[in-house]
């Protein structure tokens, strides 16, 4: 009887390691907070290009995480792409003349958006546009300007 | 024509053996609820498919985690970015490793345990006797131990999933000089919490219905001789093996072009 | 006539024209048999006449291909499984093994079917097991596992497990074959005493002639897929068939030829030289 015993308590503790394992992914590798946060509100913004910006992507002021990218659709109308954020509600002090940039962390990593701050007294709130924006840099196009510029400039490499 | 011949039975078996196997489910899902309500067999069932191989899958779980952790800075390392091994590693568990490797060490660990025992108890007519104490065996021998392995395969990779990730962090962050921060914060942006996490975790859940049937499968319709339970055992790992492979591709096609 | 049949409820197993054969050889041709309530009945006859396959169908384990089984006045073959497991708790097995749960003790084997069929609290299931073993004479064995037993205690914790839940036929698959003698009396007294105190039948299959003419009231000879003989085991001594005289005696040539059959020695030797 007592061996049974001790394998029903060896059993118990597998399945709550078990358990303690998924509690310590879902929590330690992700950013679940952010899911938890409903709250908030939301702002929108249009570029003429997002370049490769992904639903999730991280918002960001001068570095630190202030929300999330929670849409990307297509203006019909316009042709631009029409971004909708969710700030996270402490930061209400947001400027809204601030401007919008699609950033990249590194040469290869994720794009983000980042917020530079302007100078009015007003500040975001929930269904505000941002006015200013700043497209993605698109690699190619940049590379292709380089390019044609020098041609222009009658430059022979 | 005679090789057209050949692959027709073999076909034709493959889907026999497939119809059988789906039958075989459905009666023991019949059971199911009866058997949850006598959870103390189920639990005891746990204890030696799952808790068992623990070890094993933690051993496993550390050493495919600093393998990862090796490869992973030794390529990042070129493109300048190692602060992106906490997500290369995280990822690559979460998604992929943990739930096929645990699958496959389950297989043949515990699958080849159940076939054997289930064959043997065939072979010693134990299942015969029990239909003669008119106790349905597949009631009281077959549905715990198959869902004492449904339980414990995604419960076993959660725990791969994590030590391995703890085990790419010690290789990147104390033996290679990767920056901690950098490790835990760059997975956290990057790794989802449906997508890579909950997928991971659905993904065992299929792997270990489908391991545990096979298993409980191949030992209770095995030939009662030794030979029988041998080749039984045999195919239970060649099968699981394959079923888990497939079935991967299946799910992971589904959860990339489902979401 | 067949309802008469089947309201006679002195008959506990009754079989007419059993036909049953796996794949082209007849195992059973048109068998009659049937087997009155409160006896000890053997069925007997020479290894490969299908003994154990009869005691297959009478308790619902392999199907019959023709002819009518009945035990308790139920027909096997239209038996759903429930009824059939219905019908099977009141049916005892000793399996020519034991087939006892290696991974379990003597009291746990005994207490399995009152466990799964019951809901009996726990002192009264270890009163009734203590009281089966005790029957068997192994009380003293109850937390050994089976690999420490004996063939002959083996036989005896299944026999107290086959009892265990009250039956009222008992089916003995070759309950002597491979025991010493001493085992070998232990299981015959066993069988009478506890067809005669729990007022079972006693269905026994086997071929040790001297115990089963011990023990039983009547026996049934089978050979070649028929009934032989039938009678107590006196009748069947005194008995003038040849066949019948072979079997009982155990003479090694008779009826039934000492070789199996072949082509001429002779020739066959003669021939392989040839090739």
């Amino acid at each position: 009887m007592r061996q049974t015993r001790s394998i029903e308590i060896s059993t118990g503790l597998f399945i709550i390691l078990g358990f303690c394992a998924l509690f310590f992914l879902a929590t330690q590798t992700t950013n679940i907070k952010a899911y938890g946060e409903t709250g908030g509100y939301e702002v929108t913004a249009t570029f003429t290009n997002v370049g490769g910006l992904k639903v999730r992507a991280p918002v960001t002021m001068a570095g630190v995480d202030v929300g999330r990218v929670t849409a990307i659709r297509l203006d019909p109308r316009t042709f631009n792409a029409l971004v909708t954020m969710r700030i996270v509600s402490k930061f209400n002090e947001i400027p809204d003349d601030s401007t919008a940039a699609i950033l990249t962390s590194g040469l290869l990593g994720e794009q983000y958006v980042g917020l530079s701050p302007g100078g009015s007294e007003s500040f975001l709130k929930n269904g505000s546009k941002i006015q200013f924006t700043q497209p993605a840099i698109i690699l190619e196009n940049l590379i292709g300007q380089f390019l044609f510029n020098k041609a222009a400039s009658g430059g022979k490499p | 024509m005679r090789l057209l011949r050949e692959l027709y039975y073999i076909l034709l078996g493959f889907l026999q053996g497939l119809g059988a196997c789906w039958l075989f489910l459905f009666r023991i899902l019949r059971y199911t609820p009866g058997a949850l309500l006598r959870w103390r067999i189920v639990w005891q069932q746990i204890y030696s498919v799952g808790a068992m191989s623990l070890v094993l899958i933690m051993v496993s779980g550390f050493f495919v985690g600093m393998v990862m952790g090796l490869q992973g800075y030794n390529t990042l390392s070129k493109f300048a970015a190692t602060s992106a091994l906490g997500t290369l590693v995280a990822l690559s568990l979460l998604r992929e490793l943990a739930p096929v490797v645990t699958a496959l060490l389950f297989a043949g660990r515990a699958g080849t345990a159940l076939t054997s025992e289930i064959g043997l108890m065939r072979a010693t007519e134990q299942i015969a006797g029990m239909e003669m104490m008119a106790v349905d065996p597949v009631r009281r021998v077959v549905v715990p131990r198959f869902l004492a392995g449904a339980v414990s395969v995604p419960l076993l990779t959660m725990i791969f999933s994590a030590v391995g990730i703890l085990g790419g962090f010690v290789i990147g962050v104390s033996f290679m000089g990767v920056d901690s921060g950098a490790f835990w914060s760059q997975m956290r942006v990057n790794v989802d919490v449906w997508d890579d996490v909950v997928g991971g975790f659905i993904k065992s859940i299929v792997f270990g219905g489908a391991c545990s049937l096979l298993a409980v499968y191949e030992g209770y319709y095995s030939h009662p001789t030794a030979e029988g339970v041998s080749r039984a055992t045999t195919r239970t790992v060649v099968n699981s093996a394959l079923a888990v492979l497939v079935l991967d591709y299946l799910l992971t096609a589904f959860m990339i072009h489902g979401v | 006539m067949a309802s008469a049949e089947r309201n006679n409820n002195n008959n506990v197993v009754e079989i007419t024209g059993l036909r049953y054969r796996v794949g082209e050889k007849a195992i059973f041709d048109r068998l009659n048999i049937s087997i009155q309530r409160g006896k000890v009945i053997a069925i007997m006859g020479p290894s490969g006449t299908g003994k154990t396959t009869l005691l297959r169908i009478m308790t619902g384990q392999v199907l019959a291909d023709r002819g009518r089984v009945l035990v308790e006045s139920q027909n096997m073959a239209r038996l759903t499984a429930d009824e059939l497991y219905a019908l099977r708790r009141q049916m005892g097995f000793l399996f020519q093994n034991g087939a006892l749960f290696t991974d379990s003790t003597v009291y746990e084997n005994v207490a399995f079917p009152l466990r799964e069929h019951t809901r009996l609290p726990e002192s009264l299931i270890r009163h009734i097991v203590l009281m089966k073993l005790q029957a068997v004479g192994l009380r003293g064995a109850a937390d050994l596992m089976p690999g420490e037993l004996s063939g002959g205690m083996a036989r005896r914790v299944a026999l107290a497990r086959a009892i265990a839940m009250d039956p009222k036929i008992i089916f003995y698959d070759e309950p002597f074959a491979g025991l010493d003698p001493i085992s070998m009396g232990v299981i015959v007294r066993l069988i009478r005493r506890l067809n005669d105190s729990l007022g079972l039948t006693s269905i026994i299959v086997s071929h040790d002639v001297d115990e089963v003419s011990a023990v039983s009231d009547q026996s049934y000879l089978i050979s070649n897929g028929k009934v032989v003989a039938y009678g107590t085991p006196r009748e069947l001594e005194q008995n003038k068939s040849a066949w019948v005289r072979q079997f009982m005696k155990g003479l090694a040539d008779g009826p039934v030829p000492f070789h199996y059959p072949a082509p001429d020695y002779a020739a066959q030797l003669l021939g392989e030289e040839r090739a």
